[in-house]
């Protein structure tokens, strides 16, 4: 007969799970609204996930208060890892979140937004990437993974198009590919060290020195893939623009960020001890990704003719850009990786909004996609103020000073030379001149041709309600203003960043 | 109140701007030309405010930005800076008062009032990250101005413009972070500030990369010779307005920079590449020269000599002695001077005739005499005629240089000649002969608004010919300044014996007075 486990409450630390759990009983809550009274307005769903995610936001402002005290927390049977990266890719996670739900409430009626089931499943993968952030389980941060992306899946088809169909069964096909490759490179590192909490891991394989390095090679080289899966890294890319094209923009600019920062906490956390244990092989690979990634990506991101699809382009070669941090894996990159997403998060969603606002039910005859660069062709004309807009979010994607990710560029390369990857700061900078290019390109479009024969500006905010405007306000504001924030920030990610030891 | 008059002049005419959204179509010029006037007024009592005997930085403002990464919003104007501030105020307000029927004129006044803010931004800024962000900054009106009211191929010249400039720029970017970095690692803090940055004696061979990074986003900007073929498209598409704004201010920029970054931050390198910048320089100015001999189009001719001029501004400043920098500092404020009023002039022409073809012209001057006139009066000056402002400027930076290389500085001399041959050229064409075409009989000389542009220009053009001293004077000073700096800091023999050292200077002529007593 088994001893009866014996575990006091207080050991388990059940704090630690309160930001997650919070997110699911809201999910729950909408759920059993339905059951009791169907057919409500959206509004009602976007109200309660709103305050949800708020009280989640208090409850992470919460864990990061006893952060700043106590350092590390663990819970759960040491499950939970409550560290300053998980603080503040939560903060990004709930941050953008909240920024993404009101964008719901749109003019037109769109399919997905009417069950509530969306707002639902949407609270449910917010959870799954808090618990993908805030473990060093590799067993938990599967669980966590798979529930995220399970839900993300759906909320890209429930936008009831033929393209977002396919949309998600491409990802999900991708995906699940993705989670064979991460269960597999997890099944070898357990072999290796009998573990599946990272920083055992770590430490099993610093004690024996790395003795079975082929098969340390073989666990890596499928984590690495699983994770350039999910943060679109070329070659493993090729799902993305599909992607983004087939689902709203406004989840499209919700999957640039939000998911892409759960997998580059996890990438951190794992890449962070094999970069620093010297395995060269590792450096040079990491090295290839972060520069094919952003220079490839910016190349067909110049030849896209769909403003969104160059989008999608232009969020690859960010991504491959922030791989970088990885690669470095110094205190200063990885600050500046989290200052990039937090600036980057800004930029992008308020571009993916200015094509929300602008997105038709049916298209006129001279538009083949939905977002096409025609359509914008000289805004400036017909709607000024939204063509200022969509410019200054364009310019600060470019990187042109003083807007948002000029910052976090600049910390980023400045990481680069100050540990000594010269080469790889001209290539970051070189690249971020070739994306001037397609960003300048829709700039062209929008200030210096005639508009189309028979569109006359009403298009660019069909979509457009109080709330859409406010968010677009609201990024545009940080946008221009970002160089206020930039010391706060900094300092405060630097020193989460410090105090988690990476 | 005047303790933050840089803040104003910086961001007066952005706020304006600002204001300018509501302000109503057929107002919106009255309005534009006040607040550029306003604007020319803060900046001349910049000039009244400034103490010229002082060589170091006047005005100084400072404030903590980032002060975890050791960027701060410092700012302060000297000699050097002072006058293409009062320039880049004066050809905005010239600019918009001479502005022709534009079509949304409303949002072309908007942009030159934020391209204001940029340009005076770059030359009063004294953090490198400031001065990066209105220098990038500054590329967006001008793609504006370019992209939307140019000529046919305007897209393309604008975004080639762009470009071109921000891949530059962005090199210089990757050097300035080096810089700081190893000002960090000396110091064990962060800064950005270029005072600081003055303080630091780095190896030669860090120099060596560091200035190559800094050249390529100045030499781009110049432009320089081989990376001058952005500007032929920008000058050929651009409006009139864009054209004088980018050849009088914006292209000084990068000649500016030289002598605020790369001098006294790399002395040693500047020595090391004296004699290579030196012959692109030379090449630059015979061989766009003799470019602008082959074009048809006029507004080419000025382009082409424009970046001909150019050359001997960088000669001048590579000369690192007072003589050479001090003229080509001069020289700048005289290129600006001459050849925006040179792109003015053509654009004069250009409203009447909608062509810029010179063999579409001939015998000008008996239809349009006091066009012709003022066209020679500026043609004279900008093949550096004796009493013209461009003289003194190309005298002074071959004087500098001539201490440096007897046969470079010879063989520039002659470009100089050889660049008046296709000046004089184009002068035959347009204004001399019969007047050959129909159309040319009847145009209207040079009107009123047309004058109010020119006429100053011109005044200008004559007064600091014959009497250059009020704004010499204060250039020398803070030259000696830099070229003392510069020596100071050099670490090479052959650093110390090319940059002058001007304290022994003073010594041996205090010795000297010493023994006649």
């Amino acid at each position: 007969m088994l001893a009866p486990v014996n575990v006091s409450l207080e050991s388990l630390n059940l704090m630690t799970l309160a930001p997650m759990l919070i997110p699911i009983i809201g999910a729950l809550l909408i759920l059993v609204i339905d059951l009791f009274k169907s057919n409500l307005d959206k509004t009602l769903y976007v109200g309660i996930s709103l305050l949800f995610l708020f009280i989640d936001f208090i409850a992470i402002m919460d864990a990061s208060g006893v952060f700043v005290q106590d350092g590390t927390v663990m819970g759960v049977f040491d499950v939970m890892l409550i560290d300053g990266l998980a603080i503040l890719s939560q903060f990004i996670i709930v941050g953008v979140s909240m920024l993404f739900i009101p964008l719901a409430l749109t003019h037109k009626r769109f399919h997905e937004f009417s069950y509530p089931e969306f707002f639902a499943l949407f609270l449910f993968m917010i959870s799954g990437f808090q618990f993908m952030v805030a473990s060093d389980n590799l067993i938990l941060i599967f669980v966590g993974l798979e529930t995220a992306s399970l839900a993300l899946y759906t909320l890209i088809a429930m936008h009831n198009r033929d393209k977002s169909f396919e949309a998600a069964v491409k990802y999900f096909t991708m995906g699940a590919l993705a989670a064979g490759f991460y269960s597999f490179g997890a099944m070898v590192f357990y072999a290796l060290t009998g573990s599946v909490e990272i920083n055992q891991i770590a430490a099993v394989l610093e004690a024996n020195g790395y003795a079975d390095i082929a098969y340390v090679l073989v666990g890596v080289a499928f984590m690495l893939a699983s994770f350039a899966f999910k943060l679109s890294i070329v070659p493993f890319h090729t799902w993305t623009p599909d992607v983004y094209e087939g689902s709203s923009a406004a989840m499209a600019g919700y999957m640039s960020i939000v998911p892409k920062i759960a997998a580059f906490i996890v990438a951190m956390r794992i890449f962070e001890f094999l970069v620093h244990s010297g395995i060269v092989w590792l450096e040079v690979v990491l090295y290839v990704f972060v520069v094919v990634t952003m220079t490839a990506a910016n190349m067909w991101a110049l030849v896209q003719s769909d403003v969104k699809r160059m989008l999608a382009y232009s969020s690859i070669s960010h991504a491959g850009f922030v791989m970088a941090a990885i690669l470095i894996g110094t205190t200063q990159s990885n600050s500046a990786l989290f200052m990039y997403w937090i600036l980057f998060s800004f930029t992008n969603l308020g571009s993916f909004t200015m094509l929300w606002i602008s997105r038709q039910k049916h298209l006129p005859a001279y538009q083949r996609t939905d977002h096409s660069f025609d359509k914008f062709a000289g805004m400036i004309k017909t709607s000024p103020m939204a063509a200022i807009i969509m410019a200054l979010f364009m310019l600060s994607l470019a990187g042109i000073p003083p807007f948002a990710l000029f910052w976090g560029k600049l910390y980023m390369i400045s990481s680069a030379v100050t540990s000594g990857y010269t080469m790889l700061a001209l290539i970051m900078a070189l690249n971020s001149a070739i994306a001037g290019y397609y960003y300048v390109k829709l700039i062209v479009y929008m200030f210096m041709k005639e508009p189309v024969v028979g569109n006359d500006g009403h298009v660019y905010v069909t979509n457009a309600t109080l709330a859409l405007k406010s968010i677009i306000g609201f990024a545009a504001v940080g946008t221009i203003f970002a160089f206020l924030a930039v010391n706060p920030l900094l300092e405060f990610v630097t020193a989460f960043v410090y105090n988690s030891g990476y | 109140m005047f303790d933050h008059i840089l803040s104003i002049l910086i961001f007066f005419p952005a706020l304006a701007g600002v204001f300018g959204f509501m302000i109503q179509k057929e107002s919106m010029r009255a309005y534009g030309i006040s607040v550029a006037f306003i604007e020319f007024i803060l900046s001349l009592w910049l000039w009244f405010a400034f103490d010229s005997n002082v060589s170091g930085m006047q005005f100084m403002e400072q404030m903590a930005l980032i002060p975890s990464f050791g960027i701060s919003y410092i700012l302060g104007v000297d000699g050097i800076s002072l006058f293409i501030i009062i320039l880049a105020s004066f050809f905005t307000m010239i600019g918009i008062a001479s502005l022709t029927e534009t079509p949304n004129e409303k949002n072309m006044i908007i942009t030159l009032l934020f391209l204001q803010m940029t340009m005076v931004g770059v030359f009063a800024a004294l953090d490198a990250i400031v001065f990066y962000v209105f220098w990038e900054l500054s590329l967006v009106p001008m793609l504006y101005i370019i992209g939307a009211w140019g000529g046919p191929l305007r897209v393309y010249a604008s975004v080639k413009f762009f470009l071109y400039t921000f891949m530059g720029s962005l090199v210089m970017l990757v050097g300035m972070l080096f810089m700081a970095y190893f000002f960090y690692q000396a110091t064990g803090v962060w800064s950005f500030a270029l005072l600081d940055w003055y303080r630091l004696i780095l190896p030669e061979s860090f120099q060596l990369w560091l200035f190559a990074a800094f050249f390529l986003g100045f030499a781009i900007k110049v432009p320089m010779f081989p990376f001058h073929t952005w500007l032929p498209y920008a000058h050929g598409q651009a409006p009139t307005i864009g054209s004088v704004i980018l050849a009088a201010i914006l292209l000084k920029m990068g000649t500016y920079a030289f002598i605020r970054f790369s001098l006294p931050l790399f002395p040693d390198a500047s020595v090391f590449f004296m004699y290579p910048i030196a012959i692109i320089a030379i090449i630059m100015i015979i061989y766009t020269a003799m470019v602008a001999y082959a074009q048809k189009d006029v507004k080419q001719v000025v382009a082409y000599s424009s970046i001909s001029h150019m050359g001997v501004i960088v000669l001048g400043t590579f000369a690192l002695n007072v003589e050479g920098i001090s003229g080509s500092i001069f020289l700048m404020i005289a290129h600006g001077v001459v050849s925006g009023a040179l792109f003015l002039l053509v654009g004069v022409i250009y409203d009447r005739r909608h062509t810029k073809m010179m063999d579409q012209f001939g015998g000008l001057a008996h239809v349009m005499p006091r066009y012709a006139t003022i066209f020679g009066v500026m043609l004279m000056a900008s093949v550096g005629m004796p009493l013209t402002i461009n003289f003194v400027g190309e005298f002074l930076s071959l004087l500098g240089f001539y201490e440096q290389s007897h046969i470079l500085t010879l063989l520039a001399g002659v470009a100089i000649v050889v660049g008046a041959i296709y000046m004089l050229a184009a002068y035959k064409k347009m204004f001399f002969g019969d007047v050959t075409i129909e159309e040319n009989k009847n145009l209207p000389d040079v009107n009123k608004r047309e004058l109010v542009a020119l006429i100053p220009l011109t005044i200008i053009t004559i007064w600091l010919g014959v009497y250059p001293k009020p704004v010499l004077e204060p250039i020398n000073n803070s030259v000696e300044a830099v070229v003392q700096l510069m020596h100071n800091k050099a670490t090479t023999e052959e650093a110390k014996t090319r940059i002058p050292d001007l304290t022994q200077g003073i010594e041996i002529t205090r010795t000297a007075m010493k023994e006649a007593h």
